[in-house]
């Protein structure tokens, strides 16, 4: 079956080759879009969500979208992350076209290109932090069962929680289901992590324990896409894009950012966690 | 993905809810169970017939006179002809082609007195090529024979029940036990065959030679008589009953066929067939829908299931499970629901069957025909009551699946 996925999107990609108005390619350039938009249909209302978004993310970076609600970040994190499809425009991930794809094709895009992080963890209930960790291997091409494990331990290993792995969601706390849930986005080494408000629902330390886990990651050469709308937590990144009403209103680099091991030590200690 | 790893998924949720995977599964356990039964009961009936017919002897032809024909016919007066009369039985074996063995059969009650002992019950009037036609043997002592019957000589045979019952524990050959006062002489005791289709103890009779019968107990009166007649194959037996029909219409004028009934052993077994035949439908019917019952329960419950899950579902297709994936996975858990609770319902039926074989004393026979098609059904019932929930979950958008609360 991915066999055949993967002769679709090469399909894709030859359809692009021809394209020749396309600019020069850029050998860092990850992805980007073209005038996307996004019109959502509510009886007999129509809503712009997003009135044509251009934007050019490179391998590397790490990026927090930041907006009020309704400013249409999420809608864009959406199609980011090929959760849902454009009303109309482009979207290039990795030079693959993905705005035309179908919805088994987007499948696989997902499975093995993005990683998400979401707001409230969504993991699985009942199922331990390593299962959560494994759940995208599963879907993926052949990968054998001590692969899996191999892989999922190594993931739980980078965001600091191996210790933790045969322990059930209700049994973490709220930074440890976080790490889990980056674990579980890393887990097939996908080209861009990303994070919708993935310090929501945290309080501040940990906000800034989960800020760090994502500046390591970041360090180790992963490209993070971070939705937020705290602007103390997209201090952290090091390109702010900011979004209102649909659009893009300033797009610039973050000259100086923050640290997150380096807040850590001025907080106050407090209890430990775990 | 592999349809292993979905398996693996789909049984890994199935077990984070036992109590509710065993409750669902309950509903097929007890379809299952009750099909199984059902059908074994069916089974061990048919088996019954089968060998109560077969224990009449083989190729054998049952001769006697309609009454409900006869009772209603103007011609009817006494001794107007259309009774058979051991001329007839003589007529049937001499002249008829195919057949082997004829012989009268008498009926009538007598009490019977041994010492101290009473015993009422029937007395059968026979020829001695009676033994042959029933195949019948004795545990002890030895039958009577032909000459005893010419002679009419008073002896008998008497069945277990009544061996036990006026003898106990004394062996009752040689002995001299009275029929309605009459000395006879019991010459064996017949081995036993249980009880008959009709519940009736086969062992409880007497035996004696015809003439004796008729001269000493029916006093010479006229009493109805019938014919027992074994044909020498299989294939004979329908031309020997359109024979034996034509020869007693022909030798008792102004009669109709309708006055003599010429029944084989086969138009008995298929009487008793059918009629066990419709009950096992009937039971089997009300069991399969039991079986349907359980399998609406588990749609229900996967429905419930799907709309519990709707977030897990979104968080499956997130990280790249596709709608086949979905699809294949609540499938797989209302199939392996159904297939379980029907390998446990197999189980349970076996054991209820087994326990009623003993109460009933019956020979209860689960049939792996049975077992292939509740088995088949079960899976069936998953696939198909599976499917709905299964596509609903499949098809839920992923946005509105990730977001719902």
């Amino acid at each position: 079956m991915p066999n055949k996925r993967r002769l679709k999107i090469c399909r894709q990609d030859r359809v692009w080759d021809v394209d020749s108005d396309m600019p020069e390619l850029d050998k860092n350039r990850l992805l980007y879009t073209e005038h996307l938009t996004k019109t959502y249909t509510m009886g007999d209302i129509q809503v712009h969500a997003l009135r044509g978004v251009d934007v050019t993310i490179n391998t590397g970076e790490f990026i927090a979208i930041m907006g009020a609600s309704g400013s249409g970040k999420t809608t864009f994190m959406n199609l980011l992350g090929c959760l849902d499809k454009p009303s109309s425009g482009a979207y290039f991930l990795d030079e693959i076209a993905v705005h035309g794809m179908s919805d088994a094709e987007l499948t696989v895009i997902r499975n093995q290109k993005i990683g998400y992080v979401f707001q409230s963890f969504y993991l699985l209930p009942r199922t331990t932090a390593l299962e959560n960790v494994e759940l995208p291997l599963l879907y993926c091409k052949k990968c054998s069962l001590h692969e899996r494990h191999e892989k999922a331990m190594h993931a739980l290993g980078t965001v600091g929680i191996a210790e933790r792995a045969k322990h059930f969601p209700n049994q973490l706390s709220g930074g440890q289901q976080q790490r889990v849930a980056i674990a579980r986005a890393i887990v097939n080494d996908p080209v861009f992590i990303l994070a919708d408000e993935p310090t929501g629902n945290l309080d501040t330390r940990t906000s800034i324990e989960v800020m760090a886990v994502f500046q390591a990651l970041h360090k180790q050469g992963k490209t993070i896409v971070l939705v937020t709308h705290e602007n103390d937590i997209a201090q952290y990144a090091d390109r702010l894009i900011s979004f209102r009403d649909g659009r893009i209103i300033s797009d610039k680099a973050n000259p100086a950012p923050r640290s997150a091991t380096e807040d850590l030590k001025l907080l106050p200690k407090l209890d430990e966690e775990d | 993905m592999s349809i292993l790893g979905i398996i693996r998924i789909a049984l890994k949720s199935l077990m984070r809810n036992k109590t509710r995977t065993f409750l669902t599964m309950l509903g097929i356990i007890i379809g299952v169970a009750a099909v199984i039964t059902m059908l074994a009961i069916g089974q061990g009936a048919k088996k019954i017939v089968e060998e109560q017919v077969n224990s009449m002897g083989t190729n054998v032809i049952v001769v006697s006179v309609n009454f409900s024909q006869s009772g209603s016919n103007v011609r009817q007066a006494a001794g107007s002809g259309n009774l058979l009369e051991v001329e007839d039985v003589d007529a049937i074996r001499d002249q008829i082609d195919g057949v082997l063995y004829a012989s009268p059969v008498y009926t009538t009650f007598g009490q019977l007195k041994y010492e101290g002992n009473n015993w009422r019950t029937g007395v059968m009037g026979v020829d001695a090529d009676y033994f042959y036609i029933r195949d019948m043997k004795t545990s002890s002592g030895e039958l009577f024979h032909a000459s005893d019957v010419e002679n009419g000589a008073k002896v008998c045979l008497i069945g277990k029940t009544v061996a036990d019952n006026l003898f106990g524990d004394v062996d009752p050959v040689d002995k001299i036990i009275r029929i309605r006062n009459i000395p006879f002489t019991v010459k064996g005791v017949l081995a036993a065959k249980g009880q008959n289709v009709m519940g009736n103890d086969q062992d409880d009779t007497v035996i004696a030679p015809y003439t004796t019968t008729y001269a000493r107990l029916l006093g010479h009166r006229w009493r109805n008589m019938m014919v027992l007649v074994s044909a020498e194959s299989k294939d004979a037996i329908q031309l020997v009953q359109q024979d034996i029909l034509d020869l007693l219409q022909s030798r008792h004028r102004g009669t109709t066929s309708e006055e003599f009934a010429v029944r084989t052993q086969t138009d008995l077994a298929d009487t008793a067939n059918s009629v066990s035949n419709t009950l096992t439908i009937l039971l089997a019917s009300i069991a399969g829908i039991s079986l349907l019952v359980g399998g609406i329960g588990i749609m229900n419950i996967m429905l419930v299931s799907v709309t519990e899950r709707i977030k897990e579902i979104g968080i499956r297709m997130a990280v790249g499970a596709g709608k086949r994936d979905v699809l294949l996975q609540f499938i797989i858990e209302a199939v392996a629901i159904s297939i379980l609770g029907g390998i446990l319902g197999i189980l349970l039926g076996f054991g209820a069957a087994k326990i009623v074989g003993d109460i009933m004393k019956w020979s209860i026979a689960v049939t792996p025909w049975s077992v292939i098609l509740s088995v088949g059904f079960s899976m069936a019932i998953g696939i198909f009551f599976g499917w709905y929930p299964a596509s609903k979950a499949a098809n839920l958008n992923l946005i509105d699946a990730l977001r719902y609360e």
